[in-house]
């Protein structure tokens, strides 16, 4: 029992930081351009894509990390400079129909080069075992890919956290999220400031998929499902704030992976077993999205609103 | 945004309309294309779902992206009355209208709470939940959906043949596009007309704001509904796949080509949709690259839509 809490603990700890480096992007894109993306899980799909690809062309799991990100992000700049930057002045609609066009001809494209098989993203070699460790006398089996995400997770999420609140770019970025206008009349040079934290958004949802990629199938429409938690984590955590962001992700991420772990159990000890293996499945799926109308009903703002 | 009001030449035009879609199977029958049939019947069932959700985002100005779900309940609720033995459309198609604006009255009074994008984002999450609980319920058919036996009867005639659920299909939606009609330009239209273009106002005038778009927000589930269970009927089936959230777009999709709070919206835009759809697929197996290229032009070229050109809307 104690092994199967810690490990899942551990996993929901690994899933709510991936999500933290989707919904950061996600939440500054919507926070200060006021713009909905819902491209963003597409860009995850196709960063995935392209780590894959440069994982088998360079023959080593990192160096196709690396060239895969820096793809995603070069593609991050031409979609900003072609599409994007003329969507930011338009209402929500027009963002709605012009991203979901995106996610039509980005599945349809990866389709057509990489065809509609799953890809497989193998982690590096000395990662693919366990590692064993002790604690409270017990020991326990981990696997040693996922503690490296983790250890990732945390890293870009104190890097990030530094970014934004200690340096004078993240100034700008705080101070574009909670008002734009004020932020442009100061003389910040706005649309630089927006390509910016789009590529880096960009890049960071392309990390998440490169990451994951071993762990899930990189396959076409892994863009949407993911795109959906990352929008229930800023809408909880509060659009426009990296601490909402980080917040909620960790909710999200724990909530999901131990409620799908351990709901099943919880409820064949209280119902009897049709009615719970039943209601099981359905109540640990729907756990997060009831959260999330539970929050918005008593903060329809989220935990952390950017705009106070 | 202004207010809508019938352009002159609309009700010639609408009736030209309804008398050349009456005629529609026969001609296709004549020309040995009922294939076709099937195809136009599905033409009407979408624009009946995109314009139920025209009439809560183009009249009530409520951007709700959890539509789908309405559409679905519907089909599953046609689905479940024939398994329970109602076999009669008049009495089946009500109850699934009923099912869809209950469920669409309970998000609503929930999801009206909050604003702007939350609201996107609320609907679209009540979506999601009753996507995985359809998914999850085994005694439903899980993943495989709901299939029907067969199809049902409309006032005793069996809608067995194509033509003749192509006439459910289109008085379904000719009575939706009348009463749709009516509401807009009625005190209740204007009313939410108002709300959409000056909330704080309306509510400082006395007009119960929460209520106006909760009536709305559930008239557009029921209708929704409604065209769940036409669907039902045309495939045989209540899949899950109707409440993903990519359904809940593709209304969206119809919605803005059409235009947005035109009366004809949705219909010129499941029209525009579906036809594309047809064509493209004929050339091409990845049309989804060309439509979504279309669509893109759509945005940028042509932001109010195309019913915006049959419409007038005065300031």
């Amino acid at each position: 029992m104690t092994q199967l809490l810690l490990e899942q603990a551990l996993n929901g700890l690994q899933f709510g930081l991936m999500l933290f480096l989707l919904a950061a992007g996600l939440t500054l894109v919507f926070g200060i351009m006021d713009c909905i993306n819902l491209a963003h899980g597409s860009l995850y799909m196709v960063g995935a894509y392209f780590v894959a690809a440069a994982t088998q062309a360079a023959d080593s799991f990192w160096i196709g990390l690396g060239v895969g990100v820096a793809g995603a992000a070069l593609l991050g700049l031409l979609l900003e400079l072609s599409l994007f930057r003329q969507l930011y002045k338009r209402d929500h609609l027009s963002q709605v129909l012009a991203t979901f066009a995106l996610i039509l001809i980005a599945n349809e494209a990866v389709r057509v080069i990489w065809g509609a098989q799953p890809v497989m993203l193998n982690p590096p070699d000395a990662l693919a075992g366990p590692v064993e460790f002790s604690l409270l006398g017990d020991t326990f089996f981990y696997p040693a890919y996922r503690l490296v995400i983790i250890a990732f997770g945390i890293g870009v999420a104190g890097l990030l956290y530094l970014l934004v609140a200690k340096t004078r770019v993240g100034m700008w970025v705080r101070a574009g999220a909670s008002n734009r206008e004020m932020t442009e009349a100061l003389g910040i040079n706005v649309q630089a400031l927006f390509t910016a934290v789009f590529v880096f958004g960009t890049a960071l949802c392309a990390l998440a998929g490169g990451l994951l990629g071993p762990l899930l199938a990189v396959q076409v429409g892994m863009g949407e499902s993911v795109l959906i938690l990352a929008f229930v984590v800023i809408i909880i955590g509060g659009i426009g704030s990296i601490r909402g962001a980080l917040v909620g992700s960790l909710i999200v991420g724990s909530v999901d992976t131990l409620g799908r772990a351990l709901l099943p159990t919880l409820l064949r000890a209280l119902l009897p077993a049709d009615a719970a293996s039943t209601l099981g499945p359905a109540l640990a799926s729907i756990l997060i999205y009831l959260l999330m109308a539970g929050i918005l009903f008593f903060k329809p703002q989220g935990l952390f609103p950017a705009r106070a | 945004m202004a207010f809508y009001r019938a352009a002159p030449y609309q009700q010639p035009v609408a009736i030209a309309l309804v008398l050349i879609l009456a005629a529609l199977p026969f001609v296709l029958t004549a020309f040995g294309q009922e294939f076709y049939i099937g195809f136009a019947t599905r033409v009407l069932i979408f624009a009946l779902a995109a314009s139920s959700l025209n009439l809560v985002l183009g009249f009530g100005g409520m951007f709700s992206l959890g539509h789908a779900a309405f559409f679905g309940i519907g089909a599953y609720a046609a689905a479940i009355c024939q398994q329970a033995g109602v076999n009669e459309a008049l009495i089946a198609f009500p109850l699934a209208m009923l099912a869809a604006g209950s469920f669409a009255l309970a998000v609503g009074a929930i999801s009206l709470r909050t604003r702007g994008v939350y609201f996107i984002m609320i609907t679209l999450a009540f979506a999601q939940m009753a996507y995985y609980l359809f998914i999850s319920a085994r005694s439903l058919g899980g993943d495989d959906g709901l299939p029907l036996a067969g199809r049902m009867t409309l006032a005793g005639v069996p809608l067995t043949d194509d033509t003749s659920l192509y006439f459910a299909a289109f008085f379904g939606l000719t009575l939706a596009m009348l009463f749709f009609g009516r509401l807009a330009d009625a005190r209740f239209g204007r009313v939410i007309q108002a709300i959409r273009e000056n909330e704080t106002r309306m509510e400082a005038l006395g007009y119960p704001v929460f209520t106006y778009r909760l009536v709305c927000f559930a008239l557009g589930g029921a209708l929704a509904g409604l065209a769940g269970a036409l669907l039902a009927n045309l495939t045989g089936l209540a899949s899950p796949n109707l409440l993903v959230w990519t359904q809940s777009g593709t209304l969206l999709v119809m919605v803005i080509i059409g235009g947005v709070g035109y009366l004809y919206g949705g219909v010129v835009g499941a029209l525009i949709l579906l036809c594309l759809e047809e064509v493209l697929v004929g050339f091409t197996s990845h049309w989804h690259i060309v439509l979504g290229l279309i669509l893109l032009g759509v945005v940028l070229f042509a932001p109010k839509g195309v019913a915006a050109l049959f419409g007038k809307r005065h300031g």
